[in-house]
This record gives C-alpha cells, sequence and structure tokens, in this order.
C-alpha cells in the first residue's frame, strides 16, 4: 500500500520537495566538516605519532602570529553557512506555516488515542484524511484532551494539537497516494496505535468518494442546529435591542473590550467566548453570557465557530451596543 | 624519569605510598561521613554506575521490543513506563551529576593546588541529597515507575497519567538541590582556593569547563525545580497553571521545563569537552591550540545556552516569529563549540601523539560530537525541525551528543584518571578493545535511527510500520554490542583494583598538579603547598619531587 | 594555625579571610539560585496579569492591603534589626547581636501570624483555590489562577521565612554565648544575608499581588 522507501520518505508536495533541498544543503555541509575533521584527526594522528618516548609535541600557537586569523576565519567561515542555513530554514518554515488563502478548511480533532476529521460539507472520518490532489488544504485542529501532534511525513511538517487554541496545519498534496499520518507528540498509552492515513486522490476519485460515503449534515447547518438549541439566538439577534454583541460579520474584525483593548474576532476568540464568555466582554456590553463550559464538546464548538463565521453582515445593520 | 635510590619516606618497596586516602581510615563510617573530596568522588563514582547500569537495562529492554514492528514484548503501559525512566535515570541520575560529581569533585582541588573543596560538608550533603533523590525514584520505579515520558508534558503529566509522578518528581526534585550545591561549592573553589601563582589563564581548561557548567547548574536548575513544583501543585491541589479548563497554558510549563532543560545539555557536555582538552594536550605533549579561545567558548556555551531554549517549541503552538528568534540563537550558540573542535584537531598538529586508550576516547569524542553537534544544527534549522521533531532523528542527535560525546569523554576521563584515582594500572590491550567496541557499537545503534527519523518514525513509539523494521533490527543489534563494550571496563577495571600494576605518580607524562602528588593522593593532597610558575600544558612535564615519583 | 578561643578555621583553608570571603561568596551564589527559583513563579505570574489584568485586579483588591502593609513595615524593621546584629557581630559585641536576633525573629514571627490571618480569611471567603472556591465577579476562573499564584508565591516565601527564623533562632544563641568574633562570623553573616534577601523577595510580593490598580 505505502512504497517502502530506502532513505526518503515520499515526497508528496512541494514544501515536502524544498524540505528536502534544505536537508540536502545541510547534510551536504555536514558530510563536509565530518569527513574534514576525520580525515585531519587520522592524518595527525599518524604522521605526528610518537616516534620516542620523551619526544614532545611543537606548540605553533604562540610562536605563530597566525593563529589568531585561523581562530577568526574558523569561526566566521562556519558562522556565515550557518546564517545561510538559518536564512532558508525560515524561509522554508514560513511556507510550512502559512497556508494560502483559498484552502479548504477541515476540522481536526485529537483526543487520545484517535483523529477525528471534519471535511467543509460535513463528511466524517475518523483516523483517515481524504483529499483531492492538487488542492491547499487547511486543518483547523484542536485537542480534546492532551497534547498531541499531527504529523504527515509526507508532506515534512509536524504541528501541535492543543487542548486550549486552534492550530493549523497546512498542505497541497502534488502526487496521489496513501500516507502515514502519526501522532507526534506522546500523550499517553496508545501513542503509537493514534495513527492514520492521508489520502490524496484525482479529484474524479475524491467525488466520487465523497458521493459514496454517508454524510451527515456540514459544520455550518450543525452549527446553526445548536445557535438555535442553546438559545444564543435570543441575545445574539441582529438587531440594536439585543443585550449581546451582533455576530453578522464580525469574524475577522476588531474588537474593542470593555478594558480598553482591543482583540481580533478569530475562531480561539469565540471558541473562548462560548466557554469563558466574562473573559473578554466587548465594549459597551455586560458581563451577563453564561458559560457553556462543559455543555459543549470540541466537535460542537467546532461546528458552531463554523456558524458564526459563515454569518455574513447585513447591508443595513450597524452594530451598536444599548445605552 | 629519574629513579629513587632509596625509597622516601611514607612510600613502600616498590615506591607506592604507604598511607593515602584509601586506606587513611577504613569502615563504613569513615566513607559514609567523610568530608574528603576524593572519597565523595568514589561514592558518586558508585551510584551513577547503579544508575547508569539500571537506565541501560532499560535501553535494552527497549531495543528488544522494537526489534518487531508488532507491539509485542510489553504491554504499551509497560513500554511507555521504559523508555520514561531509560530517560529520567541517565538524564538526571547519570548525565548531569556525572563527570562534574565523579572526576569534578575528585580532581579540581588537585588541579588549583588546594586541599578540599571550598564546603567539603555540603559537598557530602550533595552525594546524600542525591542519593535521597535516587531513593525516591527507585521507589517509583518499583511501584511501577512513570509513563509521561521524561519531559513530563502538561496537561498529560498533570490530569491524566495516574501514575507515579510525584514521587519521581520529588526525586528530581532533591537531586536538582545536589546539582545545585555541587555547582555552588565549584564555583567558591574555583574564585577562592586557588594555589599561589595560579592565576585565570594558567587552569586546566577541565577546570574552565567546569566552572561553566557550574553556572548553568546555578541559575537552571531552580527553574525546572518551581516547573516541578507547579506539576506536584497541579496534580494535587488542581491550581489550574497548566490547565486549559481552568484558565492555564500548557505550553507555559514546556517554556519553564526547556529553560532548564536546554542549559542541562550543556552541563552534560562541557564536563566532557574538559576532559577531552587534557587528554589531547596530554596525548599530543603540547599545549591545546588556542587556550584563551577554547576557554571563553566554554563560558560562550553557558551563557547562549540560556537563550535557546525555544527551539525545543518550534512546532509546540509558539508564534513562528518566536521561533525565528530562537532558531538564529540556536545557531549562534554552535559557534563555540565548532571552535572547539578546530582547536582541538589543530593541537593534533606537529603534535607527538600516543595511541593510549583516554586518546582513542577523545578522538571518538571529537568525531561523534561533531556529527551529533552538527545534525543538532540541522535540528535548528526551522524547515527541517518541523519535519523531524520528536522524531528517531532527535534521538538519534541526542544520543550521539550524549552517549557519543558525554559518555566517551567521561569513559576516557576514567581510564586517564584512573591510575591517579586507585593507583593502579589497567590492561592496556582490553581497554584499547574496549574503546574500538564501544565506538563501533554505537555508531550501528544510532546512525540508523538519523534515517528512521527522516523517514518518519515516531519517537515514543512501542509499534510502528513493517517498513522500518530493517532499520530497527540494524541499531538493536548495535545496541548489543554497545552493552558490550560497556561491560568491558567494568570487568577490567574492577580486576585492576585488585591486580593491577601499581602506578606511577605521572604514569602518562602529563602535566597538571595533579600529577604532581602521589597515586593515590594522601588525604590533603599535597605534602607541601604547590605554587604555579608556568602556564598549562607545557611539555615537558616538570618530573615529581622524590618522594612522590615512583621509581622505574 | 586554628585560634581556639575565637571561631576554628577549618583544615582545608589557609586563612580566617580566605575562610570567610569563600562563606560570603557561598552565601551569595545560594541567593542567586533562589532568585532564580522564585523567578519561575514571578514569570508564571506575569504571563497569566499580563493575559487577564482586569480579573487580577479585582482579585487583588480582595486582600487586606492594610495587613499588607503591615506585614511589609514589619519586614523591612526585621532586616534593621538583622543588619544591627550583623554590626553587633562585626564589632564583637556577642550580646547586643544577640538582643537585635531576637528582635528580628519577634519581628518575622509577628509577619507569620499576620499571614496566617490572612489566609484564615481567604479561608473564610471562599477564595481558597480548589473545590470550595468561589468568587463574586466574572471570570471566576481566571480568579482561582490569581488565588493560586497567590498561595503559591507568599506560601513559598513563607516557607522560606521559617527556614530563617529556625537560622535566627540558631545564631541568636551561639552569639549570646559568645561564638562570633571580628575575623570570624561568618554563619552570622550568611544568615545576614539570607534574611535580607527573604525581605527583597517580599517587597517585590507585594506591590505584585497587593497593590494591582491602586493609587
Amino acid at each position: 500500500m505505502i512504497p517502502s522507501s530506502p532513505l526518503l520518505p515520499d515526497q508528496a508536495s512541494d514544501v515536502a520537495r524544498s524540505v528536502d533541498h534544505l536537508m540536502i544543503y545541510a547534510l551536504s555541509g555536514l558530510v563536509f566538516f565530518s569527513a574534514l575533521i576525520a580525515i585531519l584527526v587520522l592524518v595527525f594522528m599518524v604522521k605526528y605519532r610518537r616516534r620516542s618516548a620523551d619526544q614532545v609535541g611543537i606548540d605553533v600557537y604562540e610562536t605563530n602570529p597566525k593563529s589568531h586569523v585561523l581562530e577568526i576565519v574558523w569561526s566566521v567561515i562556519p558562522l556565515t553557512l550557518l546564517l545561510i542555513l538559518f536564512g532558508w530554514g525560515t524561509k522554508v518554515f514560513f511556507d510550512q506555516n502559512r497556508p494560502p488563502a483559498d484552502a479548504m478548511q477541515y476540522w481536526v480533532t485529537g483526543r487520545q488515542w484517535m483523529w477525528k476529521i471534519q471535511h467543509p460539507d460535513g463528511h466524517r472520518e475518523i483516523n483517515e484524511l481524504h483529499v483531492p490532489v492538487g488542492r491547499a488544504v487547511r486543518l483547523r485542529m484542536i485537542s480534546e484532551d492532551v497534547i498531541h501532534d499531527f504529523f504527515v511525513p509526507a508532506f515534512r511538517i509536524h504541528v501541535d494539537v492543543l487542548p486550549s487554541r486552534y492550530t493549523t496545519y497546512w498542505f497541497k498534496a502534488n502526487r496521489t497516494g496513501t500516507f502515514h499520518l502519526f501522532c507526534g507528540q506522546y500523550c499517553g498509552t496508545e501513542h503509537s496505535r493514534m495513527v492514520g492515513h492521508v489520502v490524496v486522490m484525482e479529484p474524479r476519485a475524491y467525488e466520487a468518494w465523497l458521493a459514496g460515503e454517508k454524510t451527515g449534515p456540514s459544520a455550518v447547518a450543525s452549527g446553526e442546529e445548536l445557535f438555535v438549541a442553546k438559545s444564543c439566538n435570543t441575545c445574539h439577534r441582529p438587531d440594536s435591542s439585543a443585550r449581546a454583541p451582533i455576530l453578522n460579520g464580525v469574524f475577522g474584525t476588531q474588537a474593542s473590550l470593555n478594558d480598553g483593548t482591543k482583540v481580533l474576532v478569530n475562531e480561539d476568540y469565540i471558541r473562548e467566548s462560548i466557554l469563558n464568555p466574562a473573559a473578554k466582554v466587548v465594549f459597551g456590553y455586560q458581563p451577563i453570557m453564561p458559560t457553556f463550559k462543559g455543555q459543549v464538546s470540541e466537535e460542537e464548538l467546532i461546528q458552531l465557530v463554523d456558524y458564526v463565521k459563515s454569518l455574513k453582515a447585513a447591508p443595513t445593520t450597524t452594530a451598536e451596543a444599548p445605552q | 624519569m629519574t629513579a629513587a635510590a632509596t625509597p622516601a619516606p611514607g612510600t613502600n618497596p616498590d615506591g607506592s605510598p604507604r598511607v593515602h586516602y584509601l586506606n587513611a581510615a577504613y569502615g563504613l563510617k569513615s566513607w559514609l561521613l567523610t568530608r574528603d573530596h576524593k572519597r565523595i568522588a568514589l561514592l558518586y563514582l558508585v551510584s551513577v554506575s547503579v544508575f547508569f547500569a539500571l537506565g541501560g537495562l532499560m535501553a535494552v529492554l527497549i531495543r528488544m521490543e522494537l526489534v518487531t514492528p508488532a507491539g509485542d514484548l510489553f504491554q504499551p503501559d509497560i513500554y511507555n513506563r521504559l523508555f520514561t525512566m531509560h530517560g529520567v535515570l541517565m538524564i538526571f541520575f547519570f548525565l548531569i551529576p556525572g563527570i562534574p560529581a565523579v572526576l569534578g569533585n575528585f580532581l579540581i582541588p588537585l588541579m588549583i593546588g588546594a586541599k578540599d573543596l571550598a564546603f567539603p560538608r555540603i559537598n557530602l550533603l550533595s552525594w546524600y541529597l542525591y542519593s535521597i533523590g535516587g531513593a525516591f525514584t527507585l521507589w517509583a520505579l518499583l511501584h511501577g515507575g512513570v509513563d509521561t515520558g521524561w519531559t513530563f508534558y502538561t496537561p498529560l503529566s498533570t490530569n491524566y497519567v495516574t501514575t507515579s509522578v510525584i514521587t519521581v518528581g520529588v526525586g528530581i526534585f532533591i537531586a536538582g538541590f545536589s546539582s545545585i550545591l555541587t555547582g555552588l561549592n565549584f564555583v567558591v573553589t574555583i574564585h577562592r582556593m586557588r594555589a599561589p601563582g595560579l592565576t585565570w589563564f594558567r587552569l586546566p581548561l577541565f577546570v574552565w569547563s567546569h566552572y561553566a557548567t557550574a553556572l548553568i547548574q546555578i541559575l537552571g536548575t531552580p527553574v525546572v525545580a518551581i516547573a516541578i513544583l507547579l506539576v506536584a501543585a497541579e496534580r494535587t491541589l488542581h491550581v489550574g497553571v497548566f490547565d486549559p479548563k481552568l484558565g492555564g497554558d500548557p505550553v507555559l510549563f514546556q517554556h519553564l521545563f526547556w529553560f532548564y532543560s536546554h542549559p542541562a545539555v550543556y552541563i552534560m557536555i562541557l564536563p566532557s569537552m574538559g576532559v577531552v582538552s587534557e587528554l589531547i594536550a596530554t596525548f599530543a605533549r603540547k599545549p591545546i591550540f588556542g587556550y584563551k579561545f577554547v576557554a571563553f567558548a566554554s563560558i560562550g556555551i553557558a551563557v547562549l545556552g540560556f537563550l535557546v531554549w525555544g527551539h525545543h517549541m518550534f512546532v509546540a503552538g509558539q508564534s513562528i516569529y518566536a521561533g525565528v528568534v530562537f532558531s538564529v540563537l540556536s545557531m549562534l550558540v554552535a559557534v563555540p563549540s565548532a571552535i572547539k573542535v578546530f582547536n582541538w584537531t589543530a593541537t593534533l598538529y606537529k603534535g607527538s601523539i600516543s595511541w593510549d586508550t583516554p586518546m582513542l576516547y577523545a578522538l571518538g569524542f571529537i568525531g561523534l560530537f561533531t556529527i551529533g553537534g552538527l545534525t543538532g544544527v540541522m535540528l535548528a534549522t526551522l524547515g527541517i525541525d518541523a519535519h523531524v521533531h520528536d522524531t528517531y532523528f532527535i534521538i538519534a542527535h541526542f544520543h550521539y551528543i550524549m552517549v557519543g560525546g558525554a559518555i566517551m569523554g567521561y569513559l576516557g576521563g576514567l581510564h586517564f584518571w584512573w591510575p591517579k584515582i586507585t593507583g593502579r594500572l589497567y590492561p592496556a590491550f582490553w581497554s584499547r578493545l574496549s574503546a574500538l567496541v564501544i565506538f563501533i557499537g554505537f555508531n550501528v545503534t544510532f546512525f540508523p535511527q538519523f534515517i528512521l527519523g527522516y523517514l518518519g518514525m515516531p519517537r515514543r513509539y512501542h509499534s510502528y510500520p513493517p517498513e522500518f523494521q530493517v532499520l530497527n533490527v540494524m541499531s538493536s543489534a548495535g545496541a548489543t554490542i554497545l552493552g558490550l563494550g560497556y561491560l568491558m571496563p567494568l570487568v577490567y577495571f574492577i580486576w585492576s583494583m585488585r591486580y593491577g600494576p601499581k602506578a606511577p605518580a605521572n604514569p602518562w607524562g602529563a602535566t597538571g598538579l595533579e600529577w604532581q602528588t602521589t597515586s593515590p593522593p594522601p588525604v590533603e593532597n599535597f605534602k607541601t603547598q604547590p605554587v604555579v610558575t608556568a602556564p598549562p600544558y607545557t611539555y615537558p612535564a616538570p618530573t615529581p619531587s622524590p618522594g612522590v615519583a615512583l621509581g622505574d | 594555625m586554628a585560634t581556639e578561643a575565637h571561631g576554628t578555621l577549618a583544615h582545608h583553608f589557609d586563612s580566617l579571610e580566605q575562610q570567610k570571603d569563600s562563606a560570603v561568596l557561598g552565601m551569595w551564589t545560594f541567593l542567586v539560585t533562589e532568585i532564580l527559583f522564585f523567578g519561575g513563579l514571578f514569570a508564571a505570574y506575569g504571563l497569566y496579569r499580563s493575559l487577564y489584568p482586569e480579573v487580577f485586579r479585582a482579585a487583588s483588591h480582595t486582600l487586606s492591603i492594610q495587613l499588607g502593609t503591615f506585614n511589609t513595615v514589619v519586614l523591612i524593621a526585621s532586616s534593621l534589626t538583622m543588619a544591627l546584629a550583623v554590626r553587633g557581630g562585626q564589632t564583637g559585641k556577642g550580646k547586643l547581636s544577640a538582643l537585635f536576633l531576637v528582635l528580628t525573629l519577634i519581628l518575622g514571627s509577628t509577619f507569620l501570624v499576620v499571614k496566617g490571618f490572612e489566609y484564615h480569611e481567604k479561608f473564610v471567603e471562599h477564595h481558597v483555590p480548589g473545590a470550595t472556591f468561589h468568587f463574586e465577579g466574572p471570570d471566576a476562573v481566571h480568579a482561582q489562577l490569581f488565588f493560586s499564584l497567590y498561595f503559591l508565591m507568599t506560601g513559598l516565601h513563607a516557607l522560606h521565612m521559617v527556614v530563617g527564623i529556625a537560622l535566627v533562632a540558631y545564631v541568636a544563641k551561639r552569639a549570646a554565648g559568645g561564638a562570633y568574633t571580628p575575623e570570624n562570623h561568618n554563619f552570622l553573616e550568611g544568615t545576614g544575608l539570607y534574611w535580607h534577601f527573604v525581605d527583597l523577595v517580599w517587597i517585590f510580593l507585594f506591590p505584585l499581588l497587593y497593590l494591582i490598580g491602586r493609587h
């Protein structure tokens, strides 16, 4: 199923290729300097081996004025090579961590000891992630318990999955195939079994697979249901007499808070406001929202977050705080 | 070497000293209540060897499990405890005390011409704290151990595991104080107790390394102590500092933990580098090239080592800009290490080199540390670390440094100073063979792990995909060879204490004040106060005065 | 070179001066480790206070600023008496030294008694973190974090105070017995340094915990 590779894992994305190129540069440096030292040491060991019992070595450092120069040279050259490695590595890292704007958004919940994946259209998978080739995929991830890590060697990146906030993993597969998915942060007894696969398919095959799979409602639809079921809509209404901030169009904006600071309304802020509403209250509103901690699971939180994200601002509504 | 015409007073017919620190007093009390730094060093030697053996046993069991892809030798639970305890025992009870507590304790007063460390009773207290900490950890081991990994990440360690986290935490906490007090003792000793004429730049590089190490012990250890305290508080009192449900941040633990644990790796390697400097100078019979650069490089490593802890957290959810800062700083900390390797190599140029066993270990160190260090630089590279983080690449990297580096240096030091410590020589053939067996066994064990890591095999995995098996089998085979290699010194060192030929005061022709006194030294180290008038590593070494030298 | 009547020179030192210098450097080095020890807690505190300033302020205001200020004055006074005690040792006035040490002991104990009252108050108000915790006000979760840090930091400080008091008691007995001379009073000086350090930690704790947002 997965071809075994002698020295290199499958290279399934452009980012993976750039990591491998970076590695070749680093490896060349390693081989060069290790070989240099090893050869010099062995040559010196043989050439300058002790010939008679009381022979001493010759101190070249004090007598040779070039010694200091040598010290500087072999400090500066490695430093320069290291800074190149640093710069290049940083560029690759930024590529690894900055998804393009048009990425498809999936949700990943990690918990001891399984991966729960939710497609944008509502498909759910356990320990498997089916994606179409050639499309950028962004995973927003959170843990229900301890710190996990989403690791796909074929894409050459790990990202930790935290219980306190969302983290992001992105990739764009450039070939089809089935690739290992591992949990990359020790998370307890069955850590080694928290594994699965990323299955990259041709677009048509992917569509066929989607059609064949049973699917539930999309995250947004589930979120809307929850929003009503938990009575969020009784306060968060798009009219100016509401006791709660209007949520339409609020995602991605800067909100001013009661303590004078500003906060970006992102997924973490929405999640936090559901679990601990009094932590960051919008300016002009009272901290009267009850907490839903213990009443919503991480998956339900994901659905609510997705729903709020989907609420577009109505043209004539202005978000005003009641006096 | 001048032969004494008649044995000097206080010496046996064969020239060895009649009374020395080993036979000056007998009985258990004279050992357990000793204030002699040399005896305390031997107490540590026994203790760290016990923990090394236990940790090594765990390693053997781990490698046995990993011969097959399925988790078929142990339950996952047991396997998790094995690798956790392997890490805890090896790091906190072998590598951190290791060279400073055994060789540093024994040699620093001798090297600076003092009668003892500044605070002998605190030195003994250090050993007792270490032993008590070890006892706690062993007690936990007997009750099933811990399964959090030696890194104890929260919230796994605070809210999810049911094993003896607090007991082991207390053990490490107490042992941490042992480390702090040893560091404190060394700093004060090196500042205040140097012999007349022994200026800073006349000190052996071994002393410089231990000074730098002591700085780290003093500044870093208290922070991990607080981290452990907070984990214990979280487990018992549910304070919430690391618990997101109570408003805390689990990543804060990682910052507190790595703030110590990164400099800790320099505690583990700097003393070994100090040993290597002594070995290279002695067995090339010339001063270390660029003495001042090497001395300052030690201090540089200690200082810079405190600024790079975030490179363990590149993918932990910290900001990518923080990652950038830690990455560039981590590149900087590689430079002083590189300087040392180049300086050691340059020392060999035009040297008068002998292939004695300690030198073989020193050379093994240079080769393996270079590879380990360069792979470290790869890990400091953000783009690469994102891929190999928490894989076998990391395991290979730190074992190259800790085993290929630190332990080779430790063994080289033991082989070098063994005649001084015990007054006995050991068989040259077997000792050279052990160095070779260890070098080969080590590489066969750990080199395949670099490849496994880049292929994607995560660490702390009990079972793995079948395509990783060949490399794992190779690694386990190497571990057998390595284990055999470690057993060899155990046998011939013990043999030598009874049957080895008596050692002269200076069997290697080395410089350094420790070689100017008898093997073994008297209780008060020197019969007369040494005075230093020359730079270090001035060859040929001065002949020990009559009464000190052993007749040829 | 051992002087029997006025303090002994340990066998591994060459002179009383070397012995003294070593003792002083040793104590300063130890205090540096203590700075790092408390430093970890200060770092955790700093992080959470910067994240939740409002609730930290509200929680801080439930502490008694009167008792906190009183305790601060008590500790500063105890540092004064401690310094005078060390001076007594430096000038060979053993009995005077012992007197000041006893005063230091009384002041230190007063601090701990007041702290006990404060803890009791927190217990009664249900501000002790754990199952019984209850905070009037929004964001109780982060308020609990404040109180956790409050108890951990002041608790660790109090533990250091207890050790300090034991040391002061011991040194007072020795001073009264004439053990300290101008040439050799290392243990007294070391105790003094330790006591000043513990006082200094409180000087930082007090504004951080008690004075958030108060003018």
